[in-house]
């Protein structure tokens, strides 16, 4: 039992997902707000927005560490989110400002629908990666 | 007439009396509401009597009341207790917090700004000018505290309330229509009131609102006097630092402008529409309500006529099968003995607001009908639409409406039905093209008759649907579905039409949409009109599978703000609404005993107040029905105090005129000046309204026009990344104070502006300060742009590649950068709107500049290439401007739109932003403005009978009074999918998918769009074949579609060749954003009159005249193609933009010079843009259809004349959409397109 990279950076990943799943928490939250007009999409928007991009650098984040450490059945499972994420941020509305979502466009039912399914799925996976974290750390200690 | 508003509502028949007893004064009194006494009104008022728009009654004059009487007409204002407040959470409040972070709200750094040391070397040095800050009034009103907008949010409207009391507001006018029904004989007592319109007061209408014209605005001979002085003014050197420079030297050549004569001319523009609005049309109509009754025996057949032996008597139909009358006729059945002359009775003070869309036609119409053949195509017409209520001789009953008298299954004779087939083409479609109340409001009998007026509305459809020559085409139909089958199919409605077969498929006259049959509970309850709002679908599929089956877009369009004569407006204490949804009450509710009712919308049993009870035109207690709210689908309310979030705020209009150096080359800045000057008088307001005006080419000009001050003065800022406002409170004045400074700076400006200027515009920084200076109080921003803004903030590059015009996929259709939106939004969240005016010479990047609008309400306007020395652009600008000016505006305006459980707004369509799922935010809304919105359905409806949509529209009017305008739409349920696909409405469905498709553009691609547009005739065809088992699409050689949908292909096909979407053509890029534009915003009826223009033939206009009644002639409709067009002919084509004279090389001389006044051909002018005025009949029918056709627009179209040899024909030819052009489908060939995809 040895305390090694791949151990640290699951332990890493553990706590960096714990932010994420806090993070997709609020975002489903958010856009159920919306959903029920407890909130004007302009402060929905500014309040979601800063958030977007530390969200996706954090996961990057631990799939780099995931990398380095030659964990590459937890790295694999994380890439096509990662593609998911360069694809939806390629491909957003033209703002100035960093993040996503457009408080002009946000409302449209479809957006809306979009946004919240990705909130649930993102939750899923997250907590589901959690798990697996935690499993990958215990099975890296103890190999080790 | 040319700056009137559409005035489709202000010339509606008095509903004719369905109870014979009633006498006809009841009729006079469907006036107005909420008679303001002027005496009462805001000072400054009297002013804007001229201002036809508004829908405070104020063009109302006589109708003051002359003593207390009518207090007691006013009781609403009995119960204290208060509804609860509007729901939108924090409105205002929210939005200013938002504001406080916005980027663009910098403070105001006075000392950071440079000195413009280059003062033009024009002007004198300046001299200084000490106290002017310290003496200038704030142009805020007094009470409109910041800090203090909560201790505001109750406070009573700037008027106060008190004040209203005397109004009367009560319901006593529109509902009278429909009270005369339940109270037989009191129309004495109606009338008896002083506050009652008096039946003939037409002539005191005249004489009031003349009063006020004549007096007139005070005419400045101070201003010229005062020019003289300019030179000499003082400046005052700021302490600050901008400099000064001097406006203006000297007395100007333009001084007389503004003198006499042009006033008078804006009178005499201005004082036709007032005075034809209320006084002319409406009395007149109001008088000639009655006449329908006393006249229309004798025209519609009464049992006299209708006898059996005089068959062909009344047949309207004077053509060679004098028995098709009876077909195209097929009145109602045989039961409805007396003259059911006023099917619009019915429709009570909704009615009476209805207007059909071209003024005064039914109620000359009607009376006038000739007995038999003084106009072959008009008296049919006229007898087309089978409710005209026509009684039925039994011959003809016994003919073609069979399904009255045998409503089961009575298959008609086919015989028949050849014979009307082969009758001439002339038949009318849907009847007489203003008939739509008539036919929207139909007296709807009791029970299963519901099924039997089907086959009846349709049969003069068959006769037109099969012209002549298509009398193969019904044997081939009727060899595919048996007699009964298609027996069957005419009980129900569902006709069909072969597409291939039917050349002919235009109707001549205008349709109205497919009708609205609910159940017999609100069978007689008035639905909203089709004009102000309606759905896709006229019947709601009761499930979402369904609705995909049918493949048809689920959606509504809506015009909330039109202009509305004929408008119920109620004041109270306590406006009832459903406490859960907070549904206003309205016609649809279920009374379950008179103390509750039934919300329609969420079903919650609700209280009904006590006042409630009282009827204020019978002045009784009891009825709660009897209300103006129950009686009516189109009501506004005048708010208390719980619906502000802050005090009503000034009218203020600020205006942002673009000088750069292409600015000056194109002159508009003279066109704007003047219009504007012209227009001072009518800008919609009280007497706190503010006006300012900024200029900006590569540094942004202030105009201060404070107290102390002659003349204004110019302060520039040379800083244009860091905007701030030299002196706030002098740059936007009051107008009824500062009117002398207004119109001077008015009249110098585009001198001040002639000479050569920089080439660069900071429309940013302009934008930044006029939101800076607005956003205190909101109110109205419009921007004058020609150029691509290339400086400072929100500076653009040029993107449009030249060579890419025609190609298949368009670039470029999304904004460049996020400025303008996010501007937007900082406006929006203010309360101020944008407006643009583009008369842009080259690339503007409109997709860019128009963010500007589209999130602030505002309103896009753009004339291409545009140079005031050519006239006809100067006038068409000068058109559009008075009317922008002039018409009716609603500040702080929200719209929410409820539906019924189980059905949800998807994505809305328009100029707004969206603050929530159902509610839009609108800093200003305009009559102009329409909006759509695409729906989905959640839940099963179908354990419902109906289904009801509610628009309400909270708005301060000019005024300074809080309203709420609330339209309820309600809709049956369809089960099966023949049901829905037979109660489409195609030119809905149109009006829909253009902004679907407009958005698509830019969310995806062109070619996507284009091919989603042709993918929904495939869907809507297939989906139809399906529905009744037909053979497929390649199977056979016939396209059938549902008769109500017959016309989508066609409109669909405009659509694909419209500037927006063509591809293959090149079109500008600015000009196909600026398409796409109007495609979202545009009222429907303006829509499609874009998408598919009307062409009318000139050249026998005589034919269609008739002279006794009505001057303006009413030819039929051509289909836009080359085969309708006569190489002898003379044709005009309207497109609500332009009107093309389109004249023929072989037309008849005698023609010409009886129209035209030209002896040749060859002596006519090409690309005349004026026809002229002569004494000859038939120019003088020329003119009369113009300005028919012009009478229902915002403003007046231009028009142009071109000769068939001429270069520009193509501008003629290239609307003719049914033909092939080398890159697009001709209609057959998209027919055959369509026809090979149905599976």
């Amino acid at each position: 039992m040895a305390f090694n990279f791949p151990a640290f950076s699951y332990i890493i990943a553990l706590i960096v997902d714990a932010f994420l799943i806090f993070f997709s928490i609020f975002h489903v939250i958010a856009f159920d707000e919306l959903k029920t007009d407890y909130k004007n999409p302009i402060d929905q928007c500014n309040s979601l927005n800063p958030l977007v991009l530390p969200e996706y650098l954090l996961h990057l984040f631990i799939n780099i560490l995931f990398l380095l450490s030659g964990e590459w059945f937890s790295l694999l499972i994380n890439i096509p989110l990662i593609l998911y994420h360069i694809h939806r941020y390629y491909t957003r509305p033209v703002m100035s400002g960093p993040g996503l979502y457009d408080p002009t466009s946000i409302m449209n039912a479809d957006v809306l629908t979009v946004c919240q399914r990705e909130g649930w799925i993102k939750l899923a996976f997250y907590l589901l990666s959690f798990f697996l974290y935690l499993y990958g750390m215990i099975v890296v200690l103890i190999a080790a | 007439m040319s700056n009137l508003p559409p005035t489709q509502y202000n010339n509606i028949p008095v509903p004719p009396q369905m109870n014979p007893n009633s006498g006809p004064p009841v009729s006079m009194l469907n006036q107005q509401y909420g008679n303001v006494p002027p005496s009462q009104l805001p000072p400054g008022y009297s002013s804007l009597k001229q201002d036809a728009n508004s829908n405070s009654p104020a063009h109302l004059p006589t109708a003051v009341p002359h003593s207390g009487v009518p207090h007691n007409m006013n009781n609403y204002n009995q119960s204290a207790s208060s509804s609860p407040a509007f729901n939108q959470p924090g409105m205002m409040s929210q939005q200013q917090l938002g504001l406080q972070s916005s980027p663009l709200r910098t403070p105001i750094k006075p000392s950071i700004v440079p000195v413009n040391s280059n003062p033009l070397p024009a002007f004198p040095p300046n001299t200084t000018m000490s106290t002017s800050n310290a003496n200038n009034p704030s142009p805020y009103p007094p009470n409109y505290n910041q800090q203090q907008r909560q201790v505001n949010e109750n406070a009573p409207p700037l008027i106060p309330s008190s004040q209203y009391q005397p109004l009367l507001n009560g319901p006593p006018g529109p509902v009278l229509p429909p009270a005369s029904s339940q109270y037989p004989v009191s129309s004495t007592a109606f009338s008896a009131p002083p506050t009652m319109k008096p039946p003939n007061s037409s002539a005191s209408y005249a004489g009031s609102i003349n009063a006020p014209f004549n007096q007139g605005p005070p005419i400045n001979a101070s201003v010229t006097s005062q020019l003289g002085q300019l030179t000499s003014q003082p400046n005052m050197a700021f302490s600050v630092a901008p400099r000064n420079s001097p406006l203006l030297q000297g007395p100007t050549s333009s001084g007389p402008v503004f003198n006499g004569p042009a006033l008078g001319l804006s009178q005499s523009a201005s004082v036709p529409p007032g005075l034809s609005r209320p006084g002319i049309n409406g009395p007149s109509n109001s008088l000639a309500g009655p006449l329908p009754l006393a006249t229309q025996p004798s025209t519609f057949g009464p049992p006299s006529i209708s006898g059996p032996s005089s068959m062909s008597g009344p047949s309207p139909i004077p053509g060679p099968l004098p028995k098709l009358g009876p077909s195209s006729m097929s009145g109602p059945p045989p039961l409805s003995g007396p003259p059911m002359a006023g099917p619009s009775l019915m429709t009570g003070p909704t009615t009476s607001g209805m207007m059909p869309p071209r003024p005064a036609a039914p109620v000359n119409s009607l009376p006038m009908m000739p007995p038999a053949s003084s106009a072959p195509k008009q008296s049919q017409t006229y007898l087309g639409p089978p409710r005209n209520g026509q009684p039925m001789n039994p011959i003809s009953a016994n003919n073609l409406t069979s399904p009255q008298s045998l409503p089961i299954g009575f298959p008609v004779p086919q015989t028949n039905q050849m014979g009307a087939t082969q009758g001439p083409l002339s038949g009318p479609l849907g009847g007489p093209p203003k008939t739509n109340i008539q036919n929207r409001y139909p007296p709807m009998p009791q029970g299963n008759y519901v099924n039997n007026q089907q086959p009846m509305t349709q049969q003069p459809m068959m006769s037109k649907q099969y012209p002549q020559h298509s009398a193969q085409a019904l044997t081939q139909q009727m060899g595919q579905l048996s007699v009964t089958k298609q027996g069957f199919d005419q009980l129900w409605g569902h006709q069909m039409v072969d597409l291939m077969q039917c050349r002919h498929i235009l109707p001549e006259y205008p349709e109205d949409p497919p009708e609205i049959r609910l159940g017999h509970q609100f069978a007689d309850a008035p639905n909203c009109s089709p004009e102000i709002f309606r759905c896709t679908i006229n019947r709601i599929p009761e499930n979402n599978s369904l609705l995909q089956k049918s493949r048809l877009p689920l959606g509504i369009l809506i015009h909330p703000f039109k202009d509305l004569n004929h408008l119920p407006v109620i004041q109270c204490t306590t406006i009832v609404r459903c406490r859960t949804c907070r549904t206003y009450i309205n016609p649809f509710v279920y009374f379950v005993d008179s103390k509750r009712w039934k919300c329609n919308l969420c079903y919650r049993v609700n209280d009904l107040p006590e006042e409630f009870q009282y009827d204020p035109v019978s002045k009784s207690y009891g009825d709660p029905s009897r209300r103006p709210e129950i009686k009516s689908a189109t009501i506004e309310f005048i708010a208390p105090g719980e619906y502000m979030l802050r005090p009503p705020q000034p009218a203020v209009y600020l205006f942002l005129l673009d000088v750069s150096q292409l600015a000056r080359e194109t002159g508009y800045l003279q066109v704007v000046c003047d219009t504007l000057k012209n227009s001072l008088d009518q800008l919609p307001g009280d007497s706190r309204m503010q006006i300012g005006f900024i200029c900006y080419d590569a540094h942004v000009h202030y105009y201060l026009m404070s107290d102390g001050l002659t003349r204004p003065k110019e302060m520039t800022v040379l800083d244009i990344d860091d905007i701030f406002l030299p002196s706030p409170e002098s740059l936007l004045v009051n107008l009824g104070e500062r009117r002398e400074l207004v119109k001077e700076l008015l009249t110098v400006l585009p001198a001040r502006y002639s000479t050569p200027g920089v080439p660069s515009s900071a429309l940013g920084a302009a934008l930044q300060a006029a939101y800076k200076l607005m956003a205190p109080t909101g109110g109205r921003i419009t921007v004058f742009q020609t150029c691509l803004p290339n400086i400072g903030p929100g500076a653009l590059q040029p993107r449009e590649d030249p060579n890419a015009r025609s190609s298949k996929d368009v670039a470029h259709l999304n904004p460049a950068t996020d400025f303008y939106k996010r501007l937007a939004l900082d406006c929006s969240g203010a309360q101020v709107a944008v407006d643009l005016f583009l008369l842009n010479s080259q690339y503007s990047d409109l997709a860019t500049l128009s963010g500007m609008s589209k999130f602030s309400a505002g309103s896009v306007h753009h004339i291409p290439l545009f140079k005031a020395s050519r006239s006809h652009q100067a006038a068409q600008l000068q058109r559009m401007l008075s009317r922008y000016l002039t018409r009716k505006i609603g500040f702080e305006a929200v719209m929410r739109v409820r539906c019924t459980r189980g059905i949800a707004i998807h994505t809305f369509h328009g100029n707004f932003f969206v603050r929530s799922t159902d509610l839009l935010s609108l800093p200003n809304v305009s009559p102009d403005a329409g909006f759509g919105m695409q729906l989905t359905i959640e839940e099963s409806l179908s354990d419902l009978q109906q289904v009801c949509f509610q628009a309400a529209l909270l708005y301060t009017s000019s005024k300074g009074e809080r309203r709420i305008r609330v339209h309820t739409l309600a809709l049956p349920i369809a089960s099966t999918l023949t049901d829905v696909l037979h109660s489409a409405d195609q030119q809905c469905i149109v009006g829909l998918l253009a902004k679907m498709a407009a958005d698509r553009c830019v969310s995806a691609s062109m070619p996507e769009a284009r091919e989603a547009l042709t993918n929904v005739a495939v869907d809507v065809l297939s989906a139809h074949r399906l529905s009744q088992n037909l053979p497929a699409g390649a199977q056979t050689a016939a396209l059938h579609a549902p008769v109500n949908l017959r016309l989508l292909p066609l409109y669909l096909l405009a659509l694909l060749k419209r500037r927006a979407f063509r591809t293959g053509t090149s079109t500008r890029l600015d000009d196909r954003v600026a398409d796409m534009c109007d495609m979202k915003s545009l009222p429907l009826y303006q829509l499609m009159r874009a998408v598919y223009p009307e062409l009318y033939p000139i050249h026998d206009l005589q034919e269609h005249t008739r002279p006794d009644e009505d001057p303006a002639p009413d030819p039929p409709r051509l289909q836009l193609s080359a085969e309708r067009i006569n190489s002898t002919g003379a044709y005009l084509l309207d497109d609500g933009d332009t009107m093309i004279i389109y004249v023929c090389h072989a037309v008849s001389p005698a023609f010409l010079s009886d129209t035209f006044g030209v002896a040749a051909f060859s002596q006519l002018t090409d690309d005349a843009r004026t026809i002229p005025r002569l004494s000859s009949p038939g120019n003088a029918r020329l003119h009369a259809l113009i300005e028919r056709l012009n009478d229902d627009r915002p403003y007046a179209s231009s028009v142009i004349l071109i000769k068939d040899n001429s270069p520009s024909r193509t501008l003629f030819t290239e609307r003719l959409i049914e033909d092939r052009v080398e890159s697009a489908f001709s209609y057959y060939e998209f027919l055959q397109h369509v026809k090979s995809q149905v599976k």
